[in-house]
């Protein structure tokens, strides 16, 4: 026998009696409160290390990231009406490694969680999937109407959606493996910017 | 109402004063107490050490003592922990079944049986008040700090009646003392720093007296005091509420 | 390593207590991680529902694990990615060897896995020739230095950053004597970035593995598993068999427990769902039993599968905080890693079920609701009936069990003190007795509660 077989027979002489699957509704209900979406996600977004400003338009994204970033970085961007960067598809067929220079990344998000800061991105918003962590910076755009309470009402939003890869990202590479003290950089992006839209 | 007394192997021989007190107190709040006198030990010492296949002859003595009250009452949550949770017989499981549902430390007694609403106790010191793991933990005399749940103590709420007692706050509200039975002595190393550190926070607010519904814990605390030669002393939470001037 | 085989629970802890300052820095360290998962759950008024939930969902997937596993195997398969079983831990370790074999490369970067260092993957690739660099910060660390991690989300706790300073000086050319964790994050950063644009393959461990999709997801804060995987031309994911969940849907039950538990946070910085390998690579996972199926078959031990390794149990932990995760000498220290260990090796671990005082502490930041303190007791008992215990304490447990059955034994014992003497765990009073050493003895009364009540009974008569 092979050790597939093997593993599974012996699974199945040692499992015992049914059990059956809780039912998830009271949890869906309890937690599924949608007062004040934008306010919370901010409060624990920034806690996470973001930092989340509350937009009208792309006009004033763009007006933000002219601050921040030099005209001379890579910047690339997944958003169509970001027309001044890089746009991704149009480098999408290029070696994952070469986006190691890449100063910053601005994607779209489709789903953000007010509960931990988590922003929904599946490897569609991404294009490359390496590119929210390669980056030295992300920024990442969301409508507010595309706020959920928790992870009960995201999961309940992706359904059973298909896609090759998709992350939650919740804030910049960080670690506190060093006597627990936060260092924001450990090895994806130094900082993450999310840009709500009305 | 007939209580038994049961008072555990460790308190009949080192500390009489607390099962003295826990009659008394039982007495005055109109009990009629009986001490069966040819109990010994839970057998707790051999089961926590993996010898509870040697618990056998300790049980059925348990059985024969205590077999037939209405409550038994212990001065020590780890013991009555112990019988509610381990105490079987071949001989005897209908009785030992019945025991198991009539045993109750001390202070869950008073406050879920007697129901004490007031106290003629005074105590006028300041007190840490130690929670014993297997009180807490085990019989739920307080609530768990590691819970999302509304906070209650029953040791506390008796202690809150005793007049001019002052509670001081803990930094580590439910940390255990490291007494742990046999490991006390196997993890020697650990369970001193343990009770050391307990011993620390209590000393840090203030403490005259650490108090606790467990002697085993304010054994192995008061152990560690006096090694210290420390001003502060250990009194089971009986005594306190026992203890009038 | 070597020595610490030799040694069991109570020496180990006894050396790592020998530094005392070091200990209060260990033991306040964690205790903070466990007073930032108190806040992270009392922010949550559902959370012991959320407990109760996530528990059962596990108890269901260990009711039907078999043919999760074979779900999880058809629609990964489906999905593009190849499954590959292995039975124990030296089946493992030769799959990846032979995967990176097969292509050529001699060189692999690895995230967090417990379950590799369960099988000690590092040091027998090591022996094949394959350069194995693991890319979590902690893990990296404790690797440069030569050691096992010391806690299963925090792998370096038990390193000040003086000494990772030095570590990184000695072999990352930083400063001599720099310890600013920020400065050396940096450096990390920097050398842990060539290693993942060199790599051709990249390891990482599986948080939770979904039947119903074939899908798998990762959990990080810093970013390394994605660097490495997305980078890579072969991603490898190693997963025990107890990492399956039925539906997609329960990841909204149990990501809101994991780090809440293990470090306060509402989630990690990355929550990865690997689903389809990217055009032109490949992902392969390698689901490993390694004696999981016997502890299912263990009624009273079955339980601790359905562990997520969030690490609450180690930071609640007095013994742990107080005798450092080396001490367990195992790959999962705590009081997780001692219900798991005995059933690898009964013997090797006898001594950690009996490094806890049953404080219960661990079963209730469990946010699966594993029972850990009553199987602690229970496989105490497992133990001594298999004989890995001294004689000479079952000689005196005997003796004790004896002279306690018997009231008129126990009386007269008492009476002459023998009793003290021989069982009390503070036996006799000079230097060789361990209470002694940091306790005083308990003052002995004139008469016994027993005694004192007998002459009340004749005052009364």
């Amino acid at each position: 026998m092979s050790s597939r077989e093997n593993i599974l027979a012996a699974v199945k002489a040692n499992q015992f009696s049914q059990a059956d699957l809780p039912c998830l509704e009271v949890l869906s209900t309890l937690t599924a409160t949608n007062d004040n979406l934008v306010e919370k996600y901010k409060t624990i977004g920034s806690a996470g290390g973001s930092f989340i400003y509350e937009v009208a338009d792309y006009a004033a994204i763009q007006n933000i990231l002219h601050k921040e970033f030099k005209p001379s970085v890579k910047i690339i961007s997944g958003i169509k009406e970001m027309n001044e960067y890089t746009y991704v598809a149009d480098v999408k067929h290029e070696l994952s490694h070469s986006f190691a220079d890449v100063e910053l990344c601005i994607l779209w998000s489709g789903l953000g969680v007010a509960e931990n800061g988590a922003l929904w991105l599946t490897e569609e918003d991404m294009t490359v999937r390496v590119l929210p962590f390669i980056a030295q910076h992300l920024a990442v755009v969301i409508s507010k109407t595309n706020l959920v309470p928790t992870m009960a009402q995201a999961y309940e939003k992706i359904g059973n959606a298909t896609y090759g890869y998709g992350a939650f990202i919740s804030g910049p590479s960080k670690t506190a493996d060093i006597e627990q003290s936060l260092v924001i950089g450990a090895h994806g992006p130094r900082s993450l910017s999310v840009f709500i839209l009305p | 109402m007939k209580v038994a007394l049961f008072v555990p192997c460790y308190v009949d021989q080192f500390y009489p004063q607390a099962a003295i007190a826990t009659l008394e107190l039982l007495e005055k709040l109109g009990c009629e107490v009986h001490y069966p006198k040819n109990q010994t030990c839970c057998g707790q010492p051999m089961a926590n050490s993996g010898y509870e296949h040697l618990t056998g002859g300790c049980n059925n003595l348990f059985i024969d003592n205590f077999a037939g009250y209405d409550y038994i009452v212990c001065p020590s949550g780890s013991c009555t922990l112990h019988i509610k949770e381990h105490l079987h017989s071949h001989e005897n499981e209908d009785k030992a079944s019945e025991i198991r549902k009539r045993v109750f430390e001390l202070t869950e007694f008073l406050v879920d049986i007697l129901q004490v609403k007031s106290l003629e106790a005074s105590f006028p010191y300041k007190v840490g008040m130690h929670q014993s793991c297997h009180g807490l933990r085990g019989l739920r005399i307080s609530q768990m700090t590691e819970l999302v749940a509304p906070p209650f103590s029953k040791p506390a709420q008796l202690l809150g009646m005793v007049k001019g007692l002052e509670l001081v706050p803990l930094s580590r509200a439910d940390d255990c003392c490291g007494f742990g039975g046999t490991f006390c002595v196997v993890e020697e190393a650990v369970s001193s720093k343990m009770g050391k550190d307990r011993v620390d926070d209590h000393i840090e607010h203030g403490a005259q007296y650490i108090t606790s519904a467990d002697l085993s814990c304010l054994m192995h605390l008061e152990g560690i005091l006096r090694r210290q030669n420390s001003e502060v002393k250990v009194i089971h939470v009986a005594e306190i509420l026992n203890h009038s001037i | 390593m070597s020595s610490n085989a030799t040694k069991d629970h109570p020496q180990l802890a006894a050396i790592f207590n020998r530094d005392e300052p070091r200990v209060d820095w260990h033991d306040e360290t964690l205790w903070w991680v466990r007073a930032k998962r108190d806040i992270a759950a009392h922010k949550l008024p559902e959370w012991e529902l959320l407990r109760e939930t996530a528990s059962q969902i596990k108890n269901n997937v260990l009711s039907n694990l078999s043919t999760y596993l074979e779900q999880f195997e058809a629609n990964a398969i489906n999905n593009g990615i190849i499954v590959h079983w292995a039975a124990t831990a030296e089946e493992h370790n030769k799959i990846i060897y032979t995967l990176l074999e097969k292509r050529g490369i001699s060189r692999m970067v690895k995230s967090k896995s417990m379950l590799t260092e369960e099988c000690h993957l590092n040091e027998y690739l090591l022996k094949q020739g394959i350069d194995v660099i693991d890319s979590d910060l902690g893990e990296r660390i404790v690797q440069l230095a030569g050691e096992p991690p010391s806690h299963i989300v925090l792998p370096c706790i038990h390193k000040k950053k003086e000494e990772i300073g030095d570590i990184f000086h000695e072999h990352l050319g930083s400063a001599k004597g720099e310890s600013d964790p920020k400065i050396l994050t940096e450096t990390a950063r920097q050398h842990l970035r060539e290693v993942f644009l060199t790599r051709r393959a990249a390891l990482t461990g599986v948080n939770f593995a979904i039947a119903e999709t074939g899908e798998f997801v990762i959990c990080t804060n810093e970013g390394n598993a994605d660097m490495g995987a997305h980078l890579a031309e072969i991603h490898i994911a190693s997963m025990g068999i107890e990492k399956i969940i039925p539906e997609r849907k329960h990841l909204g039950v149990f990501l809101r427990l994991l780090t809440r538990s293990a470090t306060g946070q509402p989630i990690t910085t990355y929550s990865s769902h690997f689903s389809k390998p990217q055009d032109g690579k490949e992902i392969h996972i390698v689901i490993v039993d390694n004696g999981r199926s016997i502890q299912l078959g263990r009624e009273d031990f079955r339980n601790s599968l359905k562990c997520i390794r969030c690490g609450a149990c180690m930071n609640t932990c007095p013994v742990y905080r107080k005798s450092g995760g080396h001490s367990y000498h195992t790959a999962v220290a705590g009081p997780i890693g001692s219900i798991l260990a005995p059933n690898l090796d009964m013997e090797k671990y006898a001594d950690l079920p009996f490094a806890s005082t049953l404080c219960g502490s661990c079963s209730n930041v469990c946010p699966v609701k594993i029972d850990i303190h009553d199987q602690l007791y229970k496989w105490r008992q497992v133990i001594v009936k298999a004989g890995y215990t001294p004689k000479a304490k079952t000689l005196a447990m005997k003796g004790m069990a004896f002279t306690l059955s018997s009231p008129m034994i126990y009386r007269a014992a008492g009476k002459m003190g023998r009793f003290t003497f021989k069982y009390a765990p503070f036996a006799v009073n000079n230097g060789a007795n361990p209470w002694y050493k940091h306790r005083e003895m308990p003052k002995a009364p004139e008469q016994s509660f027993g005694e004192w009540y007998a002459k009340r009974k004749e005052n009364k008569k």
